[in-house]
């Protein structure tokens, strides 16, 4: 409970017993947003998937004031679209040990990983997997009643030296959506509240403290402040800044790009994974469970081609590495009919097996690639999936203001919006429920215990909604001859092609030069819909807003590290340089672009080596 | 590529109050394989930027773009727009429920029913430490068909029970108080039976399986409330 003493004293104490007082009506007067339309709660969540959720349930268990804001009603967050399964060595069906994940993770992570981060989260994943059970998540059960798992790539036996691992904790093929809706139901049980529909726009930062976030109220219009003690973003990805991706629509650097406009660092955001099979065309995910149960990858030449890329570990081999697999696959023209499509073979698993623990991949490849795959082979190609990089934290989800040790007080991120870092250069598959549930549940007990001692709010700036009113203001009345839609049809299109699974410098320049046009563009923007009340197109107009910020740092993140490492493969520069590059990128927007500074990587166990399998 | 003639009832709250909405007709190219979704945000993004409607995943498990299409509820990002058989569709707000703008229905009332029958696993014995409870297969099973639900709405909306009685819970938060019923590590029966034993709750369902047509996960709603039914009068005996 120390750690926060001495944090009260610098608070000009403002609390309750003020109501009524003419210092309250300070308080709470806000330039351009109506009083009741400013809110107050200890804690504020952004964001209601896995980590959102996650920190607002062991905020509310402890008896404090949460509320969280949330773009689509909860249980439509993306979360709920994780399929495969949540890594834990719980050793279930066979030996497995919390040192062997701690060391797949490290490996996967192409040594960029935070061990003393990864350790922490590895060794809590029993814990948040046994919570999750006695919450009452439907895990599909061992015949003895245990939770059942299956194989996932990269995660295997023995320090890397063994065979694929149990390790996956499942529900048939439909993880991610029982975590996510039962998570929600506890939620609802023990009275969190919810501001559905809310879009944040803007963090209130005062000094050097975090004081709440201003919001727009979708359905019925209207600029809300959230003044708060605690402020948590859980905001998650921005899959949507690529064309093919299995992210969903509302995934768009929301809290990222807040983050960046609030003059703070991002680190490693050169770092996306695309995973390996999407839907071809659509890039809907076809989980790695697939694989995990068994399923082939072929070329058109009727190979299992991943024998020449990784022998060992075959299908089973980390994302990063079979991607690029594919996609060198697709170059030297071995693709299915010369195009960018290779085949996931399922069928000689059976329809039993396909029907009991594959059923929405079944009904995936059924409905949107016109397959049954008990039948015929699903065509796949690799697609933006999840982003490591993002918000720098602390192994508490205290956001760094310096993006290295300066607690930016009042302040967490967690999930994949934040990078404690925990997935390095490379996430492995269940590891991204993992990092969301056990960092949500780790920023919830940090704020808990902060909120313990912090008794007071903050004074609230009276322009602090400026900057949101402005936003929606100049959309609101913006007249310029640009589409939306067509400027981020560009921006999609070319950072699928120029800055995806293999990227070189002239491919990123070409994309740096687009983005800064298409920012120019940005400026001469219009919107069709005038109207207050659920404006999409105004709010799809802001989210592009968001994308072209953080697509510019993706870029240039990728420009400036000279190396390949997991993810970001440079084809122009061979090799991974741990002697120039084993360090994280920290990155801020300034008026002459983006500034880097960078800040070692966390080593306490394991020495980087060649990253085989 | 082949034209469609998309059929799309639109309603302003700011222009259309006090209307029943309009129709407002859109003729587009639909290229092979797109869903009515795709349809939706081609004529979002490059027709009309004022068309109103909820999307997030796109690959049916967020369940937000649930709607009538040619009379049917279902999610329009699984509906494929060959598959419907006609060069006009129609595409409308879920019925049942208020129109908030265009395709976009205040989904409140939904949750409320929801909410009603404790939406959550409810137990007294304490759980072991650090361990999971234990769960047969088989009893694992039960749940299959039901824990699959993605709040869409389609199934409530399409009851003719629930259009006639807006305090029934309707088939989505019965099957959902069956999910937790069925469920054996729950303990909840006495807390949530009233809810459910009521004449808005599993009395009220006619059987009429609209529910069960309408759901775009293939559940069977009513088959749950028959599950109910039984158990309630098991308990009577």
């Amino acid at each position: 409970m120390g750690k926060f003493e001495g944090y009260r004293g610098t608070f000009r104490c403002v609390d309750n017993r003020w109501l009524g007082t003419d210092e309250a009506k300070e308080l709470h007067e806000v330039e351009g947003v109506e009083l009741h339309n400013v809110h107050e709660h200890d804690a504020v969540i952004v964001g209601a998937g896995l980590a959102g959720m996650y920190a607002a349930l062991e905020i509310k268990k402890a008896g404090f004031d949460v509320a969280v804001l949330t773009k689509v009603f909860p249980t439509r967050s993306h979360s709920g679209a994780a399929q495969g399964g949540i890594a834990a060595a719980l050793a279930n069906l066979e030996e497995d040990h919390i040192e062997w994940h701690f060391y797949d993770t490290v490996k996967g992570s192409d040594f960029l990983g935070d061990q003393d981060a990864i350790e922490l989260m590895v060794r809590e994943a029993p814990l948040v997997i046994f919570e999750y059970e006695h919450m009452g998540v439907p895990f599909s059960r061992t015949p003895e009643g245990k939770i059942m798992q299956r194989y996932f790539g990269g995660h295997v036996k023995d320090f890397g030296r063994g065979k694929p691992v149990l390790r996956a904790c499942m529900a048939a093929d439909r993880t991610g959506h029982v975590l996510l809706h039962t998570l929600w139901e506890q939620c609802v049980k023990y009275g969190v509240r919810f501001y559905s529909e809310y879009f944040a726009l803007s963090l209130i930062i005062e000094g050097d403290v975090c004081l709440g976030v201003v919001a727009w109220d979708l359905i019925n219009g209207g600029i809300h402040v959230f003044h708060a003690k605690a402020t948590c973003f859980a905001t998650g990805g921005y899959g949507r800044a690529f064309k093919i991706t299995t992210n969903s629509h509302a995934n768009t650097a929301d809290g990222v790009a807040m983050v960046l406009e609030a003059g703070l660092p991002l680190e490693d955001m050169e770092f996306v994974q695309f995973h390996p099979t999407g839907i071809a065309k659509q890039g809907i995910l076809i989980s790695e469970a697939a694989r995990g149960e068994g399923g082939y990858l072929i070329n058109d030449k009727g190979e299992r081609f991943m024998e020449k890329y990784a022998p060992d570990k075959m299908e089973l081999a980390p994302r990063d590495i079979i991607s690029r697999s594919i996609w060198t696959e697709f170059v030297e023209g071995r693709g299915i009919g010369g195009e960018r499509c290779v085949h996931l073979d399922l069928r000689h698993l059976g329809a039993e097996k396909i029907k009991e623990r594959l059923p929405q991949i079944r009904e995936l490849a059924m409905k949107f690639a016109g397959v049954d795959p008990i039948d015929e082979p699903i065509p796949i190609q690799p697609t933006g999936h999840y982003s490591m990089g993002g918000i720098p934290t602390d192994i508490n989800c205290r956001v760094l203001a310096d993006g290295k040790s300066k607690w930016l007080r009042g302040m967490w991120a967690a999930g994949e919006c934040a990078c404690v870092s925990v997935h390095g250069a490379n996430r492995l598959g269940t590891n991204s429920l993992l990092d969301a549930s056990v960092h949500g549940k780790r920023a919830g007990k940090d704020i808990v215990e902060y909120l313990s001692v912090v008794e007071c709010f903050e004074p609230l700036p009276m322009d602090c909604a400026k900057r949101a009113v402005d936003k929606v203001n100049w959309v609101l009345n913006a007249d310029g001859p640009e589409r939306p839609s067509e400027l981020r049809e560009i921006l999609q299109d070319n950072m699928y092609e120029l800055c995806g699974v293999f990227r070189n410098e002239e491919d990123l320049t070409k994309m740096y030069d687009i983005i800064k046009d298409l920012q120019k563009r940005y400026q001469n923007i219009h919107i069709e819909d005038k109207s207050k009340v659920f404006n999409t197109h105004l709010m799809e107009a802001l989210e592009l807003g968001h994308l072209l910020e953080v697509a510019e740092v993706i870029v240039a993140g990728a420009l400036n590290r000279t190396e390949c490492r997991g993810a970001h493969w440079r084809t122009d520069c061979p090799g991974r340089d741990d002697e120039n590059w084993l360090k994280h990128t920290l990155a801020w927007k300034t008026e002459e672009g983006i500034k880097f500074d960078y800040k070692p990587v966390v080593i306490t166990r394991f020495v980087p080596e060649v990253r085989k399998y | 590529m082949a034209e469609y003639i998309f059929r799309i009832f639109r309603y302003d709250p700011e222009k259309d109050e006090g209307t029943k909405g309009r129709v407002q007709e859109y003729k587009i190219e639909v290229e092979k394989g797109w869903t009515v979704l795709d349809a939706l945000n081609y004529i979002k993004w490059h027709v009309d930027g004022s068309l109103s409607y909820r999307r997030a995943c796109r690959h049916g498990i967020c369940g937000s773009c649930g709607m009538t299409i040619n009379g049917k509820n279902t999610i329009a990002c699984e509906q494929q727009v060959a598959d419907l058989g006609t060069q006009v569709i129609t595409v409308e707000p879920l019925r049942g429920f208020r129109v908030i703008k265009d395709l976009i229905v205040d989904m409140e009332p939904f949750y409320d029913k929801l909410y009603a029958i404790k939406p959550y696993l409810i137990t007294y014995t304490p759980p072991p430490t650090d361990k999971e409870r234990l769960q047969s297969p088989e009893d694992r099973k039960l749940l299959d068909g039901k824990y699959e639900c993605i709040l869409c709405a389609c199934c409530t909306s399409s009851c003719p029970t629930y259009w006639a009685d807006k305090e029934f819970l309707g088939p989505n938060a019965l099957m959902k108080a069956a999910r937790f019923v069925l469920d054996s590590r729950d303990e909840g029966w006495e807390e949530r039976v009233n809810a459910i034993d009521d004449k808005h709750g599993v009395w009220r369902c006619h059987t009429i399986f609209n529910c069960v047509e309408a759901c775009p996960k293939e559940l069977n709603a009513t088959r749950a409330i028959v599950e109910l039914r039984r158990l309630m009068l098991k308990g009577r005996l």
